[in-house]
């Protein structure tokens, strides 16, 4: 102990006391605090990017989710939308089908009715024309018949062979 | 050590100038301890080196430092190089009207009248006295060379933050070792809220012992912490900082113990007071100084075996046990400069996080 006293310089204790303290106010001012600042800043700079990458992935999940949804809904809506056109085209067809039934069923009466009136109107005419001839051939017979039994008979034939019944 | 290594080569010449007991051969036990002891001490001359001429005088290899003194008649400046590397007071300086001689790395101021300066049996000077010695001595050399190496480092790692965001160079080496002083030793004993004013005083701290611990084992031979002045300062900073910054709290725990019968509370208030102002400081200092100086001991000691072993086992295997062994215990003490520093600063801020602890309740 007494050795360690006897050793103990003052001026030593002195000189080390300033040259510290100085050293401590200017490493402090001119290092230590920029150091500290400077690691602090890019730490926090560092956490910052971290949340941010973070941030951006949660982000993209739910964009993700979002068209996810987007599709699937664009998806019902076009089932739905083909579903409605199979239908109006179904439909369509189906009128398509039964005005054309309507018309050609009308069409056809409409034919049926003419024929039967065309019909009616030759035989109309026919029966007019037979008996026009009728009563021609029976004109001429009978002014035949008066003269000559035989002569009678060649003109009923020759009249019947010129009136073909067209 | 560089010194002594040399000095121990050199003894193989046999011429002797014997004026002088520091310096020439060391042969004896004694010797070498007297050796030892004068190496651990500081010192007024920067000595690199000594050897013997030819001549056979005494040459030494080094520079002299600036003599400072506080002495009865005021300041008193001179070079180191007046004494002429005498360290037994035989060599006596006359400036401004007083005289003065060098014993055992003390200056000495001899009293009036005194010429010479006479010692008593046990080798104590009875006609002189020390005087304040404000000296540039090895030790402040050591000590502003280490201020220098540092402030130089970390002021250029400080001026590289602001051009880039990770440093090159020796400054990225020296971050993590910031980051380490702050992450391990101030976070976690002085708590996230306040470690920040302290981290000036306790990285300065930490890299100042490191740095001389470690300059304390290059060939330089600086022997700065173990120098008990130095590490009295050191725990003496760390003292004033925990006693100026206790909390409300840590003084109300100290003088007045809650949860202790009321007779008791004084003694504790006294237990308490001495362990934070006498035993924790002194504990920090003398930890320091007695395991640099020591490591320094032994290494010194461990050399010298091959002197002293020399006659048991001859030059070779002496001078390779003494190799190897010095080796081995040179890598444990860059070891222990670390490890020093860091109990240092872990303790300091073990202190300070006491004192600055604030309790949620009682």
């Amino acid at each position: 102990m007494e050795t360690l006293l006897n050793d103990f310089s003052p001026g030593l204790f002195f000189m080390q006391l300033i040259i510290l303290i100085i050293l401590i106010v200017l490493l402090g001012k001119f290092a230590w605090k920029p150091i500290l600042n400077s690691l602090e800043e890019r730490e926090t700079g560092i956490e910052d990017a971290l949340q941010a990458a973070e941030n951006a992935r949660k982000e993209m999940q739910n964009l993700n989710a979002d068209n996810e949804r987007l599709l699937k809904e664009a998806r019902a809506e076009r089932d739905a939308m083909m579903k409605e056109a199979r239908e109006i085209s179904d439909k369509l067809i189906a009128d398509a089908k039964e005005d054309a039934k309507e018309v050609t069923t009308k069409l056809i009466e409409n034919a049926q009715a003419s024929i039967q009136q065309e019909k009616q109107a030759a035989l109309a005419e026919i029966k007019k024309s037979v008996a026009e001839l009728s009563i021609g051939i029976a004109e001429s017979v009978i002014k035949k018949e008066l003269s000559n039994k035989k002569d009678q008979l060649d003109l009923v034939e020759g009249i019947l062979k010129d009136v073909t019944l067209n | 050590m560089a010194f002594f290594s040399a000095t121990i080569f050199a003894s193989g010449i046999e011429k002797k100038v014997d004026n002088q007991k520091d310096g020439g051969q060391i042969n004896t036990n004694s010797e070498v301890k007297a050796y030892i002891e004068h190496h651990l001490k500081d010192s007024h001359d920067f000595a690199l080196f000594s050897y013997t001429s030819d001549q056979g005088e005494r040459k030494h290899v080094g520079f002299p430092l600036p003599v400072i003194l506080w002495t009865s008649k005021g300041l008193v400046t001179f070079m180191s190089s007046e004494f002429h590397h005498n360290d037994d007071g035989h060599v006596v300086v006359e400036k401004g009207g007083l005289k003065f001689a060098k014993i055992h790395s003390k200056i000495y101021e001899l009293d009036n009248g005194a010429a010479t300066v006479s010692f008593d049996e046990t080798h104590h000077a009875t006609n002189a006295h020390k005087t304040l010695d404000f000296s540039i001595t090895k030790s402040v050399v050591g000590i502003l060379l280490a201020g220098l190496l540092i402030f130089l480092g970390f002021s250029k790692l400080a001026k590289q933050y602001k051009t880039r965001k990770i440093p090159k160079g020796i400054s990225r080496v020296l971050e993590p070792l910031v980051l380490y002083v702050r992450d391990e030793i101030a976070k976690p004993n002085i708590g996230e809220k306040k470690y920040r004013k302290f981290m000036p005083f306790l990285l300065t701290v930490f890299f100042f012992i490191w740095l001389l611990n470690l300059l304390g084992l290059t060939p330089l031979g600086f022997n700065v912490t173990g120098q008990i002045a130095v590490t009295v300062c050191l725990a003496l900073l760390t003292m004033i900082i925990y006693i100026t910054n206790g909390s409300k709290d840590f003084w109300a725990h100290t003088l007045w113990m809650p949860g202790v019968p009321y007779i008791l509370r004084p003694v504790l208030a006294v237990i308490e007071l001495v362990g934070f102002i006498i035993i924790k400081p002194f504990s920090l200092l003398v930890r320091l100084f007695a395991n640099i100086t020591a490591g320094h001991f032994v290494v010194m000691s461990l050399i010298a075996l091959m002197i002293t072993m020399k006659e048991a086992f001859g030059p070779v295997a002496s001078t390779g046990m003494s190799l190897v062994l010095a080796l081995f215990i040179m890598v444990i003490e860059i070891l222990v400069a670390f490890l020093q520093a860091f109990i240092f600063t872990m303790l300091s801020s073990l202190f300070i996080g006491m004192a600055v602890e604030e309790h949620e309740h009682h």
